[in-house]
């Protein structure tokens, strides 16, 4: 027995450091991606070349701004359901505030994230203070920012195409190859890898994820990190549904309605635990990539959307069973 | 003696959801144009008993302290299936409808062995099985149509004697056939003693799992009745995503009004009906009162963030601050 685990011991303590540091869940998931992209190249010849795969990557980095964000609040051990109406709100008020001359297009892309930060910061209160469950809140809010984008939408046709600047974002190329939509998912990936692993507010996150009383009782503003959250969650929904509007060159409405799912799946399959306190960003990295390569096979392979959710369905429930169990307490 | 006021204290929430109700009704009522006649109080028992249905479903989940996300879609998944199969002569379509129910008790089983066995977070296990419901029901019906057994359909959603609404009698019916057994049996016991306290439950011997088990089956059930009368009233099937999820929204919204708590182990499927009843008053209210359509659903949205925010307010449980934290 004793020489099994030794030898166990041994074997871990052989392999190189960022193998044996590294989460089980992560290294699964890039597994999967390497896989993928071999039954991909195996069904089409050019899946492995360059431009399909920065193409992929383009197509990634939107919901990889939102899934930084849904992470953040996953780590909580809350979730943030009013990212499909947070996009689109941040989407339409970006080429709105457009349509109001010069001024207007200097500040589309605050306008749009800080209409995000306004809902997020509903969530957060609710969720922080008046301690209503995060699924309640996220979900009404959700439904009020619908009803808002209606009555806006409705009441006075606002502009709706993606102003220059917001399409520069997500289809420009400032290093001529790569595209700026990659560019600003890896700068907000460097954002939050610093802010989840160097600073006060990450550990602070992952303290309330394990437990939030005895972050409490540490002194740590449980309150305050919690609200800080669902902001920065709603801030970068809203920033991912402009880059969408970019890449798409206008906004329209129930855009965000197809990445609640995939964002939720990306945190889930990078290891990340839906009852918070652990998960890395690297997994969610992978997870994005993961889910984005998965779409674009099943969209090669003409699967009909009935067909699509189907087998996100049962991705994340296959994924949830082998990483997001809860422990047996009894 | 004072046995009434435990019965008091057991029934407060399904009695302030049928206050509720009744209140916004008379409201509803007096602004009507038409006034209190058979014929308002038919179209809004058959607006309502679909939200019921939905609802009560629900409510047998919110009770064990879970939550059902896919219960919309349950409901979009067995109308696309009852406007294949419920057709025909008398027997394929009793046939029929039993095969929409007993789907329906499926998709419910799916979710509870998932939720028990495999342990996982009910909010996103049943986010995932809405996906794959939904996505059946696209197969199903990748665009509306279909057609349903005309006579059974216009005798369940027409009068009673011109006066008594059918879909009523129905959801009657149900209530007593498959909700009054249930809370009265150990295992619904057991579902509302899972609710409570899964731990001091789980020490007194209580079977928790068959209890939440059987409270997750029932609530596919439940929503399967839902999507069969859907059927019933639109004579179609369709796979409507937003249809789906705003009837996922308000069953919430109606368990929260109909004085269930969120927090599991209080409250009554009855409650939930009554809240569904009240929910569906208030889109009404805004037609009686001749509110702008463009503003409806804001008003909507903001009746439910209230109504859902008071309903669960845990600031209000707080006794001390490390009670913030459960």
């Amino acid at each position: 027995m004793s020489e099994t685990s030794e030898s166990r011991v041994s074997i871990r303590a052989r392999l190189p450091g960022f193998l044996r540091r590294a989460d089980p869940a992560v290294l699964t998931a890039f597994g999967c991606i390497l896989l993928l992209l071999l039954f991909g190249s195996l069904y089409s010849s050019n899946f492995l070349s360059l431009d399909y795969l920065l193409q992929q990557l383009k197509v990634a980095s939107f919901l990889g701004v939102v899934a930084a964000g849904m992470m953040v609040v996953i780590l909580l051990g809350h979730i943030d359901l009013s990212v499909p109406w947070v996009m689109t709100t941040g989407a339409m008020m970006a080429c709105a505030a457009a349509g109001f001359g010069s001024m207007g297009i200097v500040a589309a892309i605050p306008v749009g994230v800080l209409c995000g930060v306004a809902i997020g910061l509903l969530n957060g209160v609710g969720v922080a203070y008046l301690r209503i469950p995060s699924m309640i809140v996220t979900l009404a809010s959700n439904v009020v920012a619908q009803g808002l984008m209606v009555v806006y939408t409705g009441g006075f046709s606002p502009q709706d195409s993606a102003p220059p600047a917001v399409r520069w974002l997500a289809t420009g190329a400032l290093v001529p190859g790569l595209p700026n939509a990659i560019l600003v998912w890896l700068a907000v990936s460097a954002a939050m890898i610093f802010l989840l692993t160097r600073t006060a507010f990450g550990r602070a996150v992952y303290g309330i994820g394990n437990s939030e009383r005895a972050a409490f009782l540490s002194g740590v503003g449980t309150r305050r990190v919690v609200m800080t959250a669902f902001v920065l969650s709603g801030a970068l929904s809203a920033f991912g549904g402009v880059l969408l509007a970019g890449y798409a060159s206008k906004a329209a409405q129930a855009m965000g309605d197809a990445y609640l799912l995939p964002s939720i799946a990306a945190v889930v399959l990078g290891g990340t635990s839906i009852l918070g306190g652990r998960g890395s960003y690297l997994g969610t990295v992978a997870g994005v990539i993961l889910i984005t390569l998965l779409q674009s096979i099943l969209s090669v392979m003409q699967m009909p959307e009935a067909g699509r959710q189907i087998v996100y369905g049962a991705v994340i429930i296959v994924m949830l069973l082998l990483y997001g169990r809860a422990p047996p307490n009894r | 003696m004072n046995e009434w006021r435990y019965w008091l204290g057991e029934q407060r929430g399904t009695l302030t959801g049928l206050a509720i109700f009744l209140a916004m009704f008379a409201v509803y009522v007096a602004n009507h144009p038409a006034g209190f006649t058979a014929n308002v109080v038919h179209t809004a028992a058959n607006k309502g008993v679909l939200l019921a249905f939905v609802a009560m479903a629900q409510a047998l989940v919110v009770i064990t302290a879970g939550i059902d996300l896919s219960v919309g879609m349950i409901f979009v998944l067995t109308n696309c299936l009852a406007s294949w199969i419920v057709v025909g002569a008398a027997l394929p379509t009793a046939l029929g409808a039993a095969a929409v129910l007993v789907v329906g008790a499926l998709c419910g089983a799916l979710n509870g062995l998932l939720v028990i066995y495999g342990r996982l977070q009910p909010i996103v296990a049943t986010i995932a099985t809405g996906a794959i419901y939904f996505g059946l029901a696209l197969l199903l019906r990748p665009y509306p149509g279909g057609s349903v057994n005309e006579a059974l359909a216009d005798a369940l959603t027409g009068r009673f004697f011109g006066v008594i609404p059918s879909s009523l009698v129905a959801l009657a019916a149900v209530v007593l056939v498959v909700w009054l057994p249930f809370r009265r049996s150990v295992i619904g016991r057991a579902a509302y003693a899972a609710g409570s306290s899964e731990q001091a439950a789980f020490m007194s011997g209580v079977p928790i799992r068959r209890g939440k088990f059987m409270a997750y089956l029932l609530g596919g059930l439940l929503a399967g009745m839902g999507g069969l009368f859907l059927t019933f009233f639109t004579y179609t099937g369709e796979a409507a995503y937003a249809s789906g999820s705003a009837y996922t929204l308000w069953s919430i919204a109606a368990v929260v009004l109909g004085g269930v708590s969120l927090y599991g182990g209080r409250g009554s499927a009855v409650g939930a009906i009554f809240g569904a009843f009240a929910a569906r008053t208030t889109g009404d209210m805004l037609f009686a009162f001749d509110v702008d359509p463009l503003w409806q659903p804001l008003l909507q949205g903001i009746v439910l963030m209230i109504a859902v925010s008071i309903g669960s307010l845990a600031l209000l449980r707080v006794r001390n601050r490390l009670d913030w934290f459960q």
